[in-house]
Protein backbone atom coordinates (compact mmCIF):
# COMPACT_ATOMS: atom_id res chain seq x y z
CA UNK A 1 0.00 0.00 0.00
CA UNK A 2 2.82 2.39 0.88
CA UNK A 3 4.40 1.55 -2.47
CA UNK A 4 1.29 2.98 -4.14
CA UNK A 5 1.71 6.33 -2.34
CA UNK A 6 5.42 6.47 -3.14
CA UNK A 7 4.82 5.69 -6.82
CA UNK A 8 1.99 8.23 -7.07
CA UNK A 9 4.13 10.86 -5.31
CA UNK A 10 7.15 10.28 -7.54
CA UNK A 11 5.03 10.36 -10.69
CA UNK A 12 3.40 13.61 -9.60
CA UNK A 13 6.71 15.30 -8.78
CA UNK A 14 8.37 14.16 -12.03
CA UNK A 15 5.33 15.22 -14.03
CA UNK A 16 5.20 18.62 -12.26
CA UNK A 17 8.89 19.28 -12.96
CA UNK A 18 8.43 18.29 -16.60
CA UNK A 19 5.30 20.31 -17.23
CA UNK A 20 3.23 21.97 -14.53
CA UNK A 21 0.33 22.91 -16.83
CA UNK A 22 0.00 19.34 -18.06
CA UNK A 23 0.08 18.05 -14.49
CA UNK A 24 -2.63 20.46 -13.42
CA UNK A 25 -4.68 19.23 -16.35
CA UNK A 26 -4.05 15.61 -15.28
CA UNK A 27 -5.32 16.32 -11.78
CA UNK A 28 -8.37 18.05 -13.20
CA UNK A 29 -9.07 15.03 -15.41
CA UNK A 30 -8.57 12.69 -12.43
CA UNK A 31 -11.09 14.62 -10.38
CA UNK A 32 -13.61 14.86 -13.22
CA UNK A 33 -13.52 11.12 -13.91
CA UNK A 34 -13.73 10.32 -10.22
CA UNK A 35 -16.68 12.68 -9.65
CA UNK A 36 -18.54 11.17 -12.60
CA UNK A 37 -18.32 7.62 -11.27
CA UNK A 38 -18.77 8.53 -7.59
CA UNK A 39 -22.52 7.74 -7.47
CA UNK A 40 -21.83 4.20 -8.70
CA UNK A 41 -19.08 3.86 -6.10
CA UNK A 42 -21.61 5.00 -3.49
CA UNK A 43 -24.09 2.32 -4.57
CA UNK A 44 -21.40 -0.34 -4.36
CA UNK A 45 -20.32 0.78 -0.88
CA UNK A 46 -23.93 0.67 0.34
CA UNK A 47 -24.47 -2.80 -1.13
CA UNK A 48 -21.27 -4.06 0.48
CA UNK A 49 -22.08 -2.42 3.83
CA UNK A 50 -25.50 -4.09 3.98
CA UNK A 51 -24.58 -7.55 2.67
CA UNK A 52 -21.21 -8.23 4.31
CA UNK A 53 -22.48 -8.32 7.92
CA UNK A 54 -24.96 -11.01 6.77
CA UNK A 55 -22.14 -13.33 5.70
CA UNK A 56 -19.37 -13.05 8.32
CA UNK A 57 -16.21 -15.20 7.92
CA UNK A 58 -17.44 -17.62 10.63
CA UNK A 59 -20.59 -18.27 8.59
CA UNK A 60 -18.51 -18.83 5.45
CA UNK A 61 -16.20 -21.20 7.33
CA UNK A 62 -19.16 -23.22 8.58
CA UNK A 63 -20.83 -23.35 5.16
CA UNK A 64 -17.70 -24.52 3.36
CA UNK A 65 -17.08 -27.27 5.88
CA UNK A 66 -19.93 -29.39 4.59
CA UNK A 67 -19.43 -33.08 3.99
CA UNK A 68 -20.45 -33.25 0.36
CA UNK A 69 -17.69 -31.77 -1.83
CA UNK A 70 -19.92 -31.02 -4.83
CA UNK A 71 -22.37 -29.23 -2.60
CA UNK A 72 -19.46 -27.50 -0.86
CA UNK A 73 -18.12 -26.37 -4.21
CA UNK A 74 -21.50 -24.96 -5.25
CA UNK A 75 -21.99 -23.16 -1.94
CA UNK A 76 -18.39 -21.93 -2.07
CA UNK A 77 -18.86 -20.42 -5.51
CA UNK A 78 -22.08 -18.71 -4.44
CA UNK A 79 -20.55 -17.27 -1.28
CA UNK A 80 -17.44 -16.19 -3.20
CA UNK A 81 -19.58 -14.43 -5.78
CA UNK A 82 -21.61 -12.36 -3.33
CA UNK A 83 -18.83 -11.77 -0.83
CA UNK A 84 -15.94 -9.33 -0.85
CA UNK A 85 -12.82 -9.95 1.17
CA UNK A 86 -9.22 -8.82 0.85
CA UNK A 87 -6.61 -11.52 0.12
CA UNK A 88 -4.92 -11.11 3.49
CA UNK A 89 -8.13 -12.33 5.16
CA UNK A 90 -9.38 -14.81 2.55
CA UNK A 91 -6.20 -16.89 2.20
CA UNK A 92 -5.32 -17.33 5.88
CA UNK A 93 -8.97 -18.33 6.38
CA UNK A 94 -8.59 -20.81 3.51
CA UNK A 95 -5.44 -22.21 5.14
CA UNK A 96 -7.32 -22.84 8.38
CA UNK A 97 -10.22 -24.48 6.54
CA UNK A 98 -7.81 -26.78 4.66
CA UNK A 99 -6.25 -27.89 7.93
CA UNK A 100 -9.76 -28.73 9.13
CA UNK A 101 -10.24 -31.04 6.16
CA UNK A 102 -12.16 -28.82 3.73
CA UNK A 103 -11.28 -30.05 0.19
CA UNK A 104 -9.06 -27.98 -2.10
CA UNK A 105 -11.78 -27.86 -4.74
CA UNK A 106 -14.15 -26.13 -2.32
CA UNK A 107 -11.48 -23.60 -1.35
CA UNK A 108 -10.74 -23.07 -5.03
CA UNK A 109 -14.39 -22.43 -5.90
CA UNK A 110 -14.65 -19.94 -3.06
CA UNK A 111 -11.44 -17.97 -3.57
CA UNK A 112 -11.61 -17.89 -7.39
CA UNK A 113 -15.20 -16.60 -7.48
CA UNK A 114 -14.32 -14.21 -4.66
CA UNK A 115 -11.81 -12.60 -6.99
CA UNK A 116 -13.46 -12.96 -10.40
CA UNK A 117 -17.19 -12.65 -9.80
CA UNK A 118 -18.56 -9.49 -8.22
CA UNK A 119 -22.26 -9.35 -7.43
CA UNK A 120 -21.77 -6.44 -5.04
CA UNK A 121 -19.55 -4.48 -7.42
CA UNK A 122 -22.06 -4.98 -10.25
CA UNK A 123 -23.52 -1.44 -9.97
CA UNK A 124 -20.03 -0.07 -10.64
CA UNK A 125 -19.17 -2.58 -13.35
CA UNK A 126 -22.43 -1.82 -15.15
CA UNK A 127 -21.52 1.86 -15.41
CA UNK A 128 -18.24 1.07 -17.10
CA UNK A 129 -19.12 -1.91 -19.27
CA UNK A 130 -22.86 -1.67 -19.81
CA UNK A 131 -25.36 -4.14 -18.35
CA UNK A 132 -25.06 -7.00 -20.84
CA UNK A 133 -21.26 -7.12 -21.14
CA UNK A 134 -20.98 -6.86 -17.33
CA UNK A 135 -23.46 -9.70 -16.84
CA UNK A 136 -21.72 -11.90 -19.39
CA UNK A 137 -18.29 -11.18 -17.96
CA UNK A 138 -19.45 -12.32 -14.52
CA UNK A 139 -21.17 -15.39 -15.94
CA UNK A 140 -18.09 -16.47 -17.90
CA UNK A 141 -15.95 -15.84 -14.83
CA UNK A 142 -18.22 -18.08 -12.77
CA UNK A 143 -17.89 -20.87 -15.34
CA UNK A 144 -14.10 -20.50 -15.45
CA UNK A 145 -13.94 -20.56 -11.63
CA UNK A 146 -16.03 -23.76 -11.48
CA UNK A 147 -13.82 -25.41 -14.08
CA UNK A 148 -10.71 -24.41 -12.15
CA UNK A 149 -12.27 -25.87 -8.99
CA UNK A 150 -13.09 -29.20 -10.66
CA UNK A 151 -9.59 -29.54 -12.16
CA UNK A 152 -8.12 -28.64 -8.76
CA UNK A 153 -10.22 -31.46 -7.31
CA UNK A 154 -8.73 -33.92 -9.81
CA UNK A 155 -5.19 -32.66 -9.24
CA UNK A 156 -5.43 -33.18 -5.49
CA UNK A 157 -7.11 -36.57 -5.87
CA UNK A 158 -10.36 -35.41 -4.29
CA UNK A 159 -12.43 -36.58 -7.22
CA UNK A 160 -11.71 -39.31 -9.74
CA UNK A 161 -13.23 -40.39 -13.02
CA UNK B 1 -27.90 10.93 -10.00
CA UNK B 2 -30.80 12.34 -7.97
CA UNK B 3 -32.14 8.87 -7.21
CA UNK B 4 -28.71 7.84 -5.92
CA UNK B 5 -28.51 10.89 -3.68
CA UNK B 6 -31.92 10.11 -2.17
CA UNK B 7 -30.87 6.50 -1.66
CA UNK B 8 -27.64 7.58 -0.02
CA UNK B 9 -29.50 10.06 2.20
CA UNK B 10 -31.90 7.31 3.34
CA UNK B 11 -28.95 5.04 4.01
CA UNK B 12 -27.11 7.60 6.14
CA UNK B 13 -30.37 8.42 7.96
CA UNK B 14 -30.87 4.72 8.70
CA UNK B 15 -27.34 4.47 10.09
CA UNK B 16 -27.89 7.56 12.26
CA UNK B 17 -31.17 6.26 13.69
CA UNK B 18 -29.64 2.80 14.25
CA UNK B 19 -26.86 4.45 16.21
CA UNK B 20 -29.36 6.49 18.22
CA UNK B 21 -31.55 3.57 19.29
CA UNK B 22 -28.66 1.05 19.42
CA UNK B 23 -30.20 -1.13 16.69
CA UNK B 24 -27.50 -3.83 16.46
CA UNK B 25 -27.84 -4.87 12.77
CA UNK B 26 -27.75 -1.19 11.80
CA UNK B 27 -24.60 -0.69 13.83
CA UNK B 28 -23.01 -3.73 12.15
CA UNK B 29 -23.84 -2.17 8.77
CA UNK B 30 -22.33 1.10 9.96
CA UNK B 31 -19.08 -0.63 10.88
CA UNK B 32 -18.86 -2.46 7.57
CA UNK B 33 -19.68 0.81 5.77
CA UNK B 34 -16.82 2.63 7.50
CA UNK B 35 -14.29 -0.15 7.01
CA UNK B 36 -15.10 -0.68 3.33
CA UNK B 37 -15.16 3.07 2.60
CA UNK B 38 -11.79 3.38 4.29
CA UNK B 39 -10.29 0.57 2.21
CA UNK B 40 -11.47 2.44 -0.92
CA UNK B 41 -10.26 5.85 0.25
CA UNK B 42 -6.79 4.39 0.77
CA UNK B 43 -6.49 3.27 -2.86
CA UNK B 44 -8.91 5.02 -5.21
CA UNK B 45 -7.57 8.63 -5.15
CA UNK B 46 -4.05 7.44 -6.05
CA UNK B 47 -5.47 5.27 -8.82
CA UNK B 48 -7.36 8.20 -10.36
CA UNK B 49 -4.32 10.50 -10.11
CA UNK B 50 -2.21 7.93 -11.97
CA UNK B 51 -4.99 7.56 -14.56
CA UNK B 52 -5.04 11.36 -15.01
CA UNK B 53 -1.29 11.41 -15.56
CA UNK B 54 -1.63 8.50 -17.99
CA UNK B 55 -4.31 10.47 -19.88
CA UNK B 56 -2.07 13.51 -20.46
CA UNK B 57 1.34 11.89 -20.89
CA UNK B 58 0.87 8.62 -22.78
CA UNK B 59 0.47 8.93 -26.52
CA UNK B 60 -2.52 7.28 -28.13
CA UNK B 61 -0.24 5.69 -30.76
CA UNK B 62 1.75 3.87 -28.07
CA UNK B 63 -1.29 2.14 -26.60
CA UNK B 64 -2.82 1.57 -30.02
CA UNK B 65 0.34 -0.09 -31.29
CA UNK B 66 0.70 -2.51 -28.36
CA UNK B 67 -2.91 -3.12 -27.33
CA UNK B 68 -4.90 -1.94 -30.35
CA UNK B 69 -6.38 -3.78 -33.34
CA UNK B 70 -3.03 -4.67 -34.88
CA UNK B 71 -1.36 -5.72 -31.64
CA UNK B 72 0.65 -8.93 -31.50
CA UNK B 73 1.01 -11.64 -28.87
CA UNK B 74 3.31 -9.32 -26.95
CA UNK B 75 0.21 -7.26 -26.18
CA UNK B 76 -0.91 -10.01 -23.80
CA UNK B 77 2.39 -9.74 -22.01
CA UNK B 78 1.83 -6.01 -21.38
CA UNK B 79 -1.74 -6.57 -20.31
CA UNK B 80 -0.75 -9.27 -17.83
CA UNK B 81 2.15 -7.21 -16.49
CA UNK B 82 -0.19 -4.28 -15.91
CA UNK B 83 -2.83 -6.54 -14.37
CA UNK B 84 -0.39 -8.21 -11.98
CA UNK B 85 0.69 -4.86 -10.59
CA UNK B 86 -2.81 -3.35 -10.36
CA UNK B 87 -3.73 -2.65 -6.74
CA UNK B 88 -7.16 -3.07 -5.22
CA UNK B 89 -9.54 -5.01 -7.40
CA UNK B 90 -12.22 -4.44 -10.00
CA UNK B 91 -12.94 -1.00 -8.60
CA UNK B 92 -9.45 0.10 -9.69
CA UNK B 93 -9.16 -2.15 -12.75
CA UNK B 94 -12.37 -0.74 -14.30
CA UNK B 95 -11.23 2.92 -14.44
CA UNK B 96 -7.78 1.77 -15.62
CA UNK B 97 -9.41 -0.26 -18.42
CA UNK B 98 -11.49 2.81 -19.33
CA UNK B 99 -8.25 4.82 -19.61
CA UNK B 100 -6.76 2.15 -21.90
CA UNK B 101 -9.94 2.15 -23.98
CA UNK B 102 -9.69 5.93 -24.51
CA UNK B 103 -6.20 5.41 -25.89
CA UNK B 104 -7.36 2.83 -28.39
CA UNK B 105 -6.89 -0.58 -26.73
CA UNK B 106 -9.09 -3.21 -28.37
CA UNK B 107 -12.01 -4.90 -26.62
CA UNK B 108 -10.39 -8.33 -26.28
CA UNK B 109 -7.38 -6.78 -24.54
CA UNK B 110 -9.62 -4.76 -22.20
CA UNK B 111 -11.52 -7.84 -21.02
CA UNK B 112 -8.29 -9.83 -20.74
CA UNK B 113 -6.87 -7.06 -18.57
CA UNK B 114 -9.99 -6.95 -16.37
CA UNK B 115 -10.04 -10.70 -15.81
CA UNK B 116 -6.28 -10.85 -15.27
CA UNK B 117 -6.43 -7.97 -12.80
CA UNK B 118 -8.87 -9.95 -10.68
CA UNK B 119 -6.78 -13.13 -10.52
CA UNK B 120 -3.09 -12.38 -11.06
CA UNK B 121 -2.36 -9.53 -8.64
CA UNK B 122 1.06 -10.11 -7.10
CA UNK B 123 0.42 -9.50 -3.36
CA UNK B 124 -2.72 -11.65 -3.48
CA UNK B 125 -0.93 -14.47 -5.29
CA UNK B 126 1.83 -14.46 -2.68
CA UNK B 127 -0.77 -14.80 0.08
CA UNK B 128 -2.40 -17.64 -1.81
CA UNK B 129 0.82 -19.57 -2.41
CA UNK B 130 1.83 -19.10 1.24
CA UNK B 131 -1.39 -20.15 2.90
CA UNK B 132 -2.93 -22.58 0.42
CA UNK B 133 0.10 -23.89 -1.42
CA UNK B 134 2.08 -23.30 -4.59
CA UNK B 135 0.58 -26.32 -6.37
CA UNK B 136 -2.90 -24.81 -5.93
CA UNK B 137 -1.69 -21.48 -7.35
CA UNK B 138 -0.02 -23.13 -10.35
CA UNK B 139 -3.14 -25.14 -11.22
CA UNK B 140 -5.25 -22.02 -10.99
CA UNK B 141 -2.94 -20.09 -13.30
CA UNK B 142 -2.47 -22.86 -15.86
CA UNK B 143 -6.20 -23.52 -16.14
CA UNK B 144 -7.60 -20.01 -15.90
CA UNK B 145 -5.19 -17.93 -17.98
CA UNK B 146 -5.88 -19.52 -21.40
CA UNK B 147 -9.60 -19.66 -20.58
CA UNK B 148 -9.80 -16.01 -19.65
CA UNK B 149 -8.07 -15.00 -22.89
CA UNK B 150 -10.53 -17.16 -24.86
CA UNK B 151 -13.50 -15.74 -22.94
CA UNK B 152 -12.25 -12.19 -23.47
CA UNK B 153 -11.82 -12.65 -27.21
CA UNK B 154 -15.30 -14.18 -27.30
CA UNK B 155 -16.63 -11.05 -25.55
CA UNK B 156 -14.98 -8.92 -28.24
CA UNK B 157 -16.74 -10.98 -30.94
CA UNK B 158 -20.09 -10.80 -29.11
CA UNK B 159 -19.95 -7.04 -28.61
CA UNK B 160 -18.37 -5.65 -31.79
CA UNK B 161 -19.42 -2.07 -30.98
CA UNK B 162 -18.34 -2.23 -27.36
CA UNK B 163 -17.46 1.16 -25.87
CA UNK B 164 -16.14 1.81 -22.43
CA UNK B 165 -16.72 5.00 -20.50
CA UNK B 166 -17.59 6.28 -17.07
CA UNK B 167 -21.32 6.89 -17.31
CA UNK B 168 -23.80 8.74 -15.11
Amino acid sequence: MIVLYIVTGILLVVSWKANATKTRKALKIAWKRFARILPAFGLMVMAVAIVLPLIPPEFIARSLGMNNRWLGMTVGSLLGSISMMPGFIAYPLSGILLSQGVPYMVISAFTTTLMMVGVLSFPLEKQYLGTRPALLRNLMSLLIALLVAVITGFAFGEIAL
Amino acid sequence: MKRNLVLFGLFVGFLGVSWGVQFQPGIAIFHSFVSFSWSLIKVVPCAFIIIGLFDVWIKRETVEKHLGEGSKMLGYFWVFALAATTVGGLFVALPVAAALARKGARTGMLFTYLAAATITRVPMTIFEATFVGIKFTIIRFVVSLPLLILASEAMAKLFPHFQMQEKE
